[in-house]
């Protein structure tokens, strides 16, 4: 087991690069993995209304972008949902 | 023309102490002249790295109090002619300064010199703000480590938002050997998680220790640190140099020079 644990062992740099990409979206936007977890679900059933998507090619993701007024850069809102079809009759009514 | 340059990281005991002592160091060796601030007031360390503890008459607090001029508390390096170091206080705490005074300080002193280094304090507290006030220019201090990347962008989030003119990023106590392994950050890596330019990378090495023993701060290029501070200096002063190659193997002389260097 331990021969085998040794093989398929994560380098610890690519342990820490993930957490800390994880940890430093939290911390520029004041915003935890959790909130945007249901950030996701609730941008699904929004959509789901009047499209379908394809709910596992979903990536939803907090990035930085300059800011078109200051000088600096702002946490911005990123999603690529993936549309399967449109549907002819939204559930709107 | 002047620049004030704050030398931070957020999180304490990532060097930037001895990277305040060795890049003033350096740059002096270059021929600036150059004056080291230390604004840690409560906990002062650069005049130890300095070896420069016994020569202490006046400090910061006082500077800045009136109780003595500036000229006053400089106090000149024991090797470098135009080095020349501001001591902080031992006895006060962070809230004896205000960033305004600090602000003043670095106005009154541009005047005379080519460099002013700002030795900042660990933290985000009032110390910090008093370090960065009249800066131009930021040292970001950063090891390749969990803890002290994310404190790295902390501190980067408020400099920023301080309007900080120029960030950049130096990557301190880098092991080459644990880098191949898998088993450290490579300075790519931190680069691509941490949003500004590098301005140079700095090996861990044993001869840094042994210099800040004796008190006498790396400016010597037989060692690839000081090597490494020489040429962080040389694109401080605004040269484009390529970021060394931290994996040279020693060439046996410069072992037998380590050996001759220790005894």
């Amino acid at each position: 087991m331990r021969f085998l644990r040794f093989i398929f062992r994560r380098n610890s740099k690519d342990v820490a690069m993930d957490r800390l990409k994880l940890l430093l979206i939290s911390d520029r936007t004041d915003c935890s993995a959790d909130m945007l977890e249901m950030i996701k679900n609730d941008i699904i059933q929004v959509i789901s209304k009047y499209m379908e998507i394809d709910t596992e090619g979903l990536d939803i993701q907090i990035t930085r972008t300059a800011s078109p007024t200051h000088n600096a850069s702002v946490p911005a809102l990123y999603a690529n949902i993936p549309i399967l079809c449109v549907k002819h009759q939204p559930e709107y009514q | 023309m002047c620049e004030v340059i704050v030398i931070t990281s957020g999180k304490g005991g990532v060097g930037k102490t001895t990277t305040t002592a060795n890049v003033g160091c350096a740059l002096a060796t270059l021929g600036k002249k150059v004056v080291l601030i230390d604004t840690d007031i409560g906990l002062r360390n650069l005049d130890v790295v300095m070896g420069l503890e016994n020569r202490i008459v006046y400090n910061l607090v006082d500077v800045i109090k009136g109780s003595c001029r500036i000229k006053q508390a400089l106090i000149k390096d024991k090797r470098h002619p135009t080095l020349s170091l501001i001591p902080s206080a031992q006895t006060c705490d962070k809230t004896a300064v205000t960033p305004q005074q600090m602000k003043k300080l670095t106005d009154e002193l541009r005047e005379d010199f080519d460099y002013i280094l700002l030795d900042c304090p660990a933290g985000i507290e009032q110390g910090f703000q008093n370090a960065i006030a009249g800066a131009d220019r930021a040292i970001v201090v950063t090891t390749p480590e969990v803890s002290a990347i994310r404190d790295a962008d902390r501190i980067i989030g408020l400099l920023k938002a301080a309007q900080m003119p120029k960030i950049e990023l130096l990557i301190n106590r880098v092991r080459m050997d644990m880098v191949k392994r898998g088993d450290m950050m490579s300075l790519k890596d931190v680069c691509e998680i941490l949003p500004i330019p590098l301005i140079g990378a700095v090996p861990d090495d044993e001869n840094i220790v042994i210099s800040t023993n004796q008190g006498e701060p790396l400016s010597g290029l037989d060692s690839m640190s000081g090597q490494a501070y020489h040429n962080i200096c040389r694109r401080i002063d605004g040269e484009k140099l390529p970021i060394m190659d931290l994996n040279q193997k020693k060439v046996w002389f410069q072992r037998f020079r380590g050996l001759t260097k220790r005894v």
